[in-house]
């Protein structure tokens, strides 16, 4: 057993801790730092839920140790907004893209990654980019018109 | 679920990686880390340390050369899914790599992971073998490569010596008048196959003068599928052809019975499969002559 003094740059703020190699990604972020809006659902890299922004690209947060983050940048979805609502955030919220809610951070992150590569998708592409995020309650019609209105609501704010 | 505790080290060199594993013969390499962090936290892997190769330079990238498709094995799958070069000219690899488990595991999981890992339900292991790939290994013996058919020895293991650790993948390159196609049948995004096929062609004036077949979760291995192969070459690609391919491929399958379903309906999915990957590889082979 090894412990290893890790600094991880969290939504902007960089977090240097002592960790046992075995502490995984999502219980530093929960429990070390206190941010439990990142969820742990199938905790078997199934569902998704405990999706965070790794570097730039949504990871299963229950499938990579902190201490292989160390360096690393991740944004968690109390980052996501920046003060105010993001885009996506404003569009799972008019186009009511959620029942129970707990797939939403991970939801709304990967959708972040999905926009950011493809900002105008098909639903097609929609239902394929956000297939290793399951949701149990929507039957993900009102998910697939909350991305859409998240890219008409990034496009907005691009032309204006 | 906690995984075990176990020693984490993070070399930058594969020499001080291949001396880790040799001085720890429990230690684990990781990589990506999406098929060895699940089975540690079930508990059905409990290494004493796990040595980790991110800081190692140059063991990722995809580039052609020397007449090969170059690739790294801590290339990610979703590194080959954007590629370029991949997309347009190595149609076999690109179905394959699209249909590992889901798109948020496709950023982390490596290319060089599926194929060490070995589990005949990881779905590289038959595309090397129909596109008669070879790995490059780099460790106590120096470096050494293997053809994808040498490879692999059973279910989670390889021909890799102790301290060996594979470094990259060599596909021959592509050229006029080849494509290939996987086929995989799966319960739900993200499972493994109930069966897969992998086919790659060559063609040479309208006839298939090379063929690779291969299929994966219905063995204990993936299985390199001889007679089918055999059934295509010298073929016009006719559905006489296809249908023969089809039915020694269902052959040489080995399912069991599980929870996918029995061995006559995987062998069953095996023989459409192997039909639909042959017509999909031909008309990409005829599109590329």
């Amino acid at each position: 057993m090894s412990s290893h003094q890790i600094s991880v740059t969290i939504n902007g703020e960089q977090h240097t801790r002592e960790v046992e190699a075995r502490l995984l990604l999502v219980h530093f972020i929960r429990e070390e730092l206190g941010l439990t809006g990142t969820h742990i659902g199938c905790d078997t890299t199934s569902c998704g839920a405990c999706t965070v922004l790794l570097n730039g690209a949504p990871a299963k947060s229950c499938t990579v140790f902190a201490v292989a983050a160390d360096g690393a940048e991740v944004t968690t979805v109390e980052g996501l907004g920046n003060g105010g609502l993001h885009p996506v955030q404003q569009g799972f919220t008019e186009k009511h893209g959620l029942q129970c809610g707990f797939c939403t951070p991970g939801m709304m992150l990967t959708s972040k990654a999905l926009l950011d590569e493809n900002p105008d998708p098909s639903e097609a592409e929609i239902r394929w980019g956000i297939s290793g995020n399951l949701c149990r309650c929507t039957g993900y019609v009102n998910i697939v018109k909350a991305v859409q209105r998240a890219s008409e609501l990034m496009k907005e704010n691009s032309d204006g | 679920m906690i995984p075990p505790s176990f020693d984490y080290h993070a070399p930058d060199n594969l020499e001080e990686a291949s001396r880790l594993l040799l001085a720890n013969p429990e230690a684990k390499l990781l990589a990506g880390g999406h098929s060895l962090i699940p089975m540690m936290r079930f508990r059905l892997a409990e290494p004493s340390a796990l040595v980790d190769l991110r800081k190692i330079p140059g063991l990722s990238g995809i580039r052609e050369e020397g007449g090969s498709l170059c690739i790294g094995a801590m290339t990610r799958e979703s590194e080959l899914e954007k590629s370029e070069l991949v997309q347009s000219r190595y149609p076999l690899l690109a179905d394959t790599t699209r249909v590992i488990a889901d798109p948020v595991v496709r950023n982390l999981a490596t290319i060089g992971g599926n194929v060490a890992h070995a589990d005949p339900g990881n779905d590289h292991p038959a595309a090397m073998l129909a596109y008669r790939a070879s790995f490059l290994a780099c460790g106590p013996s120096g470096e050494r490569t293997f053809a994808a058919s040498d490879f692999f020895t059973g279910p989670f293991s390889t021909c890799l010596e102790a301290g060996e650790i594979l470094t990259g993948i060599r596909i021959p390159a592509s050229g006029p008048g080849s494509g290939g196609a996987y086929q995989k049948f799966e319960r739900k995004v993200g499972d493994y196959a109930v069966a897969a096929v992998a086919v790659h062609l060559q063609l040479d004036g309208g006839r298939v003068a090379g063929a690779g077949v291969a299929l994966t979760n219905v063995g204990l291995t993936a299985i390199q599928a001889g007679a089918a192969e055999a059934a295509l070459v010298g073929s016009d690609g006719g559905d006489a052809a296809l249908d023969a391919a089809a039915e020694a491929a269902a052959a040489a399958a080995d399912p069991a019975d599980d929870h996918r379903g029995s061995a006559d309906y995987k062998r069953a999915v095996v023989r459409v499969l192997t039909h639909r990957a042959a017509s999909s590889a031909l008309a990409r082979a005829r599109e590329a002559s």
